[in-house]
């Protein structure tokens, strides 16, 4: 494999078209795009919420809805930007050739990928204000203020589920190949990272893998905002997201600039 | 305006560019021909600094590609192969998108927009979506998109592939434009009647190699007899044994048919007349008969 494949993103304030451009193609479709958003983890957090709720008054010393809302902003914002790379870039990368298109004009692939990563930054950021206004509006927080911290949290998990994401799409083949990613990933984060029960009540064995697994460290730090506390080690967390995220985005680009620029 | 100098692209260890040469002139229009998997696409891949080359140079409008390839990039327009437009963007929108990527301010390309809607022939389909167009629509939107940014040398890859001959008269017709303004134009192509109508010199391309460059009608009037018959029907192989040698200065059969390359069609004619089972097509001879001669008969695939 080329060596110039695997040199490091050349940043450039070029994307910002890129951006622009899936910017104005959600615009086309907003209110649906946000209803989007918002319904299917309002359902999960609603129904679970009040039908789990009132089985269990108190997990994680919080109120149950209070201890899910605060994973649904987690998992809902990791999902928006999955969403975002997989099916969306793929289809603007490999269906519709936009990216070949927008690299005939002065235009690098860098400058592409960036425009990708942040504009699925941009969806979690939505999608998260989206649900954090459900926790505003049902009351569900310990101070307005820190829930204000969520914002930037959700920005980071977005880059983090972009940069990974963008993995699966440099190496996909067609649509069904996502498939896996959710089935074999994301599925089992949301399973082993606390977004409907706290970690501590899985086996020895799962609960260290789950402090491998960024959504874990997300949550860790969304839940204790929600509920008005200080996180706990917000260094290591943040750090695990940006890492994990950058080692993606890395290799994704490595990828994508072998497939298509051969 | 274009300079490439011994320009190679291996892939593996198939040579795909072979000590490539290529100098286009400004305001010239210069075709490159050759048979599927002829190195066509990767030569304008390496042209646009999209991948890079092994070896030699490449030099557009004074500029070093790929080292420089963004600013060169600048200068240039491109119609791809594949149609490309952004189907979640009306015929306008997808101009202002593409303006925007040359880093164009939106009035700049609005102002443009009602101009290239007229060269593209699409002045009241500026709100059309993208599916609503035919392919010709599609391909003239395409070259509009292209001229966004007013470049000096456009590249054309297949332009009237899969279009009807009413769709390619036009396309032609806004080509033809473009040189009568004074654009550069390097384009591939398959047709021999496009290459024909509309290069000022031609090279084709075999193996990564080019097998011939020049003028349309010089390369015919040096690598080929004035004129053809084709000849075929039952009897074929009979007339061929006794009279191609003496008849033809070169001949040829593939498949069913006998091609005789002859500066007399006359004699050949008066002579085909005595068999009247045998049924022949005079012609003079064509790009087609070069490209032949040159890059083979075989299927490439």
């Amino acid at each position: 494999m080329n060596r110039a494949f695997f040199r490091l993103p050349q940043l450039s304030w070029r994307f910002i078209p890129v951006w622009q451009r899936n910017y104005l193609v959600w615009k086309k479709l907003a209110i649906p795009s946000i209803l989007g958003n918002l319904a299917d983890p309002m359902l999960y957090m609603l129904g679970l919420g009040y039908g789990l709720g009132s089985l269990l008054p108190h997990v994680g010393g919080a109120p149950y809805m209070t201890f899910l809302a605060a994973g649904t902003v987690a998992y809902s914002t990791m999902n928006a930007a999955t969403f975002e790379v997989l099916y969306s870039s793929f289809s603007r990368m490999h269906v519709q050739r936009t990216w070949d298109a927008i690299m005939n004009a002065p235009m690098t692939l860098d400058d592409v990928m960036m425009g990708e990563l942040t504009w699925a930054i941009s969806k979690s950021l939505l999608s998260g204000l989206a649900i954090l206004a459900v926790i505003w509006g049902l009351g569900l927080y310990g101070s307005f203020w820190m829930t204000l911290w969520i914002i930037p949290v959700v920005m980071l998990l977005g880059f983090c589920f972009g940069g990974l994401g963008l993995v699966m799409n440099a190496v996909s083949p067609s649509y069904d190949f996502f498939l896996y990613y959710f089935t074999l990933v994301i599925t089992p984060m949301v399973l082993l990272c606390g977004v409907f029960f706290p970690v501590t009540q899985l086996p020895p064995l799962l609960q260290s893998v789950s402090v491998w697994l960024p959504l874990t460290h997300a949550i860790d730090l969304t839940r204790p905002l929600v509920m008005g506390q200080v996180p706990e080690h917000i260094a290591l967390h943040v750090t695990a997201l940006l890492v994990a995220g950058s080692l993606g985005y890395i290799i994704a680009l490595a990828l994508t600039r072998k497939r298509l620029l051969k | 305006m274009l300079k490439v100098r011994s320009l190679t692209k291996r892939y593996g260890d198939t040579e795909v560019v072979r000590g490539l040469d290529l100098n286009v002139r400004r305001g010239e229009c210069f075709g490159l021909l050759g048979p599927n998997g002829a190195g066509k696409t990767t030569t304008l891949r390496l042209l646009l600094g999209l991948i890079e080359p092994d070896s030699g140079s490449i030099e557009l409008a004074g500029i070093a590609v790929p080292q420089h390839a963004r600013e060169a990039r600048m200068k240039i327009g491109v119609v791809p192969q594949i149609d490309n437009l952004d189907p979640d963007f009306s015929v306008r929108e997808n101009l202002l998108a593409y303006g925007r990527y040359f880093g164009m301010s939106r009035a700049a390309v609005t102002a443009r927009v009602p101009e290239l809607l007229e060269f593209a022939g699409l002045a009241n389909k500026a709100d059309a979506q993208i599916s609503q167009l035919s392919g010709g629509m599609k391909r003239r939107l395409t070259l509009a998109r292209a001229l966004v940014h007013n470049p000096d040398i456009l590249f054309l890859d297949e332009p009237t592939t899969g279009l009807d001959p009413q769709a390619r008269h036009l396309i032609w017709q806004g080509l033809r434009r473009l040189i009568a303004d004074g654009k550069t134009i390097v384009l591939t192509t398959h047709f021999m009647d496009e290459a024909e109508r509309l290069t000022d010199r031609l090279a084709i391309l075999d193996h990564g190699r080019i097998v011939a460059e020049g003028a349309p009608r010089a390369l015919i009037e040096t690598h080929i007899e004035p004129a053809v018959v084709e000849v075929f029907g039952e009897g074929l192989e009979r007339w061929t044994a006794l009279h191609a040698a003496s008849l033809c200065l070169r001949h040829e059969t593939v498949g069913e048919t006998l091609f005789c390359y002859t500066g007399t069609p006359e004699t050949v004619i008066a002579t085909l007349k005595q068999t009247p089972e045998l049924r022949y097509l005079h012609r003079p001879s064509s790009l087609e008969d070069v490209f032949l001669k040159l890059t083979g008969r075989d299927l490439r695939d």
